[in-house]
């Protein structure tokens, strides 16, 4: 019930938006996020948009990743995720 | 989102959590995580790695107690239309589920979300259309936004939604199992953000980690927890900071608080758990089932003891065992002839070791 997926925002009218799902288009309400960007990665959820994914983050998760697991080898315990 | 599946560093991830050598019982709260867990085999490999992790109440179809059923079908068999999300069709109450009342000849449609609900009632003018709103903090903001923008009259709500960290509170009072640590769920997290979980670690020790949904997202997860027992600690933390900021929401925040109030309700296999459901503030009245149809759902028997015997639901919704443990798994209980909801719902425990075919290793 809580799966939510991410989709690009195509166009944004009001509280709807035409959101794509890695090619299948879909028309989502955005009232729950501040008004989204054109391009930007939502998260959507029974519908509704309720988070815009940080695309940053997105891209630096694996190499943050490695870089906890890099620092666990160099024995530096100090570093927070 | 595929690199978060690399198999070079999720064995890299497995070799830090077995380093540790600790063992640890951890409980997350999400079908969508137990989903992961068990569909690329990490549950399997976390339990070599001395890590057994369990499901709990993160399955809101499976926490839906019988008499919320019964009033909705009592709302099906008075002639409304009733709308729901497909999971919810099959889940038993005291007299059948709405599945077997739509077979009976009830006006049961499946919606994807609230707002195809709104739009039946738009059309079906001459009829009363009622949405049976099911699911966490993730779902609930989806039916507050409905409701604020002022549905037809003829649309009514009746909600189950139910709030997480109130049941984190009751397990970790309960006290039945021993938890080393907490996976919370991604989603939900996205809307109520990182702080409403603080006071599990401040007051019951118990380290934390919100994580995404790929199988990288949960090793890692994993691997945070083992870091914070290992150095003693009990914190909130962050894994899946792409989408969860620590304030959450605060737009789907608030029009939570607008449209809903905390009402103490019980959840299937715990008892009441005060402040946990989300009903309607007196203002939406005139949309809310429970008020506009009191005389329907009047018939509701709410003192009924209705567990399946033999089922175990109740108990892995508190985490205590696996659905292995069931004699009647995969047995007298599959997903075409449930017996109880974690073997109905996609999101239940049972439902996804069946689906996955760990029968295949008993």
């Amino acid at each position: 019930m809580c799966l939510a997926i991410p989709a690009k925002v195509l166009e944004v009218e009001g509280d709807r938006a035409k959101v794509d799902y890695g090619g299948v288009v879909r028309e989502v309400n955005v009232s729950l996020i501040e008004k989204p960007q054109l391009g930007q990665y939502v998260i959507v959820h029974a519908g509704y948009a309720i988070q815009v994914m940080d695309a940053a983050e997105a891209e630096e998760t694996l190499d943050l990743f490695r870089q906890i697991l890099e620092f666990e080898d160099s024995g530096d315990e100090r570093i927070d995720a | 989102m595929f690199k978060l599946r690399d198999r070079e560093t999720a064995e890299k991830i497995l070799e830090k959590i077995s380093g540790t050598d600790i063992h640890l019982t951890l409980m997350h709260v999400c079908g969508t995580h137990q989903d992961t867990l068990v569909r690329f085999g990490l549950q399997k490999r976390l339990e070599e790695a001395n890590v057994d992790i369990r499901q709990g109440p993160g399955c809101p179809v499976c926490v839906t107690i019988p008499q919320e059923i019964d009033e909705i079908m009592a709302l099906a068999r008075a002639g409304k239309i009733i709308t729901a999300f497909g999971d919810a069709l099959k889940v038993p109450g005291t007299q059948g589920s709405l599945f077997s009342a739509k077979s009976e000849g009830a006006d049961v449609r499946i919606v994807y979300g609230i707002d195809d609900a709104v739009g039946i009632a738009r059309k079906e003018k001459d009829r009363e259309v009622v949405f049976f709103a099911i699911g966490f903090e993730t779902t609930a903001p989806t039916t507050a936004a409905a409701l604020i923008s002022e549905p037809p009259d003829n649309f009514r709500v009746l909600s189950t939604h139910r709030i997480m960290p109130p049941a984190l509170r009751a397990i970790a009072e309960m006290g039945e199992i021993k938890l080393d640590g907490l996976i919370q769920p991604g989603h939900v997290s996205t809307i109520i953000g990182t702080r409403p979980y603080t006071f599990l670690s401040r007051d019951f020790g118990i380290p934390q980690v919100v994580a995404g949904f790929e199988p990288l997202d949960l090793l890692m997860a994993v691997f945070m927890i083992a870091r914070q027992v290992k150095s003693g600690k009990a914190e909130v933390q962050n894994e899946y900071s792409r989408v969860v900021r620590e304030e959450g929401n605060p737009k789907a925040l608030a029009v939570l608080d607008r449209a809903f109030e905390r009402a103490d309700v019980a959840w299937r296999g715990f008892p009441v758990i005060p402040g946990s459901r989300l009903d309607l503030r007196s203002e939406f009245d005139k949309w809310d089932a429970r008020k506009t149809y009191s005389d329907i759902i009047a018939e509701v028997d709410y003192s009924a003891d209705v567990e399946e015997k033999g089922c175990i639901c109740g108990r892995l919704l508190r985490g205590l065992g696996a659905p292995e443990d069931c004699p009647l798994f995969g047995r007298k209980c599959t997903p075409d002839k449930p017996v109880g909801p974690c073997m109905v719902s996609r999101e239940g425990s049972c439902n996804i070791s069946f689906k996955y075919g760990k029968l295949k290793n008993l």
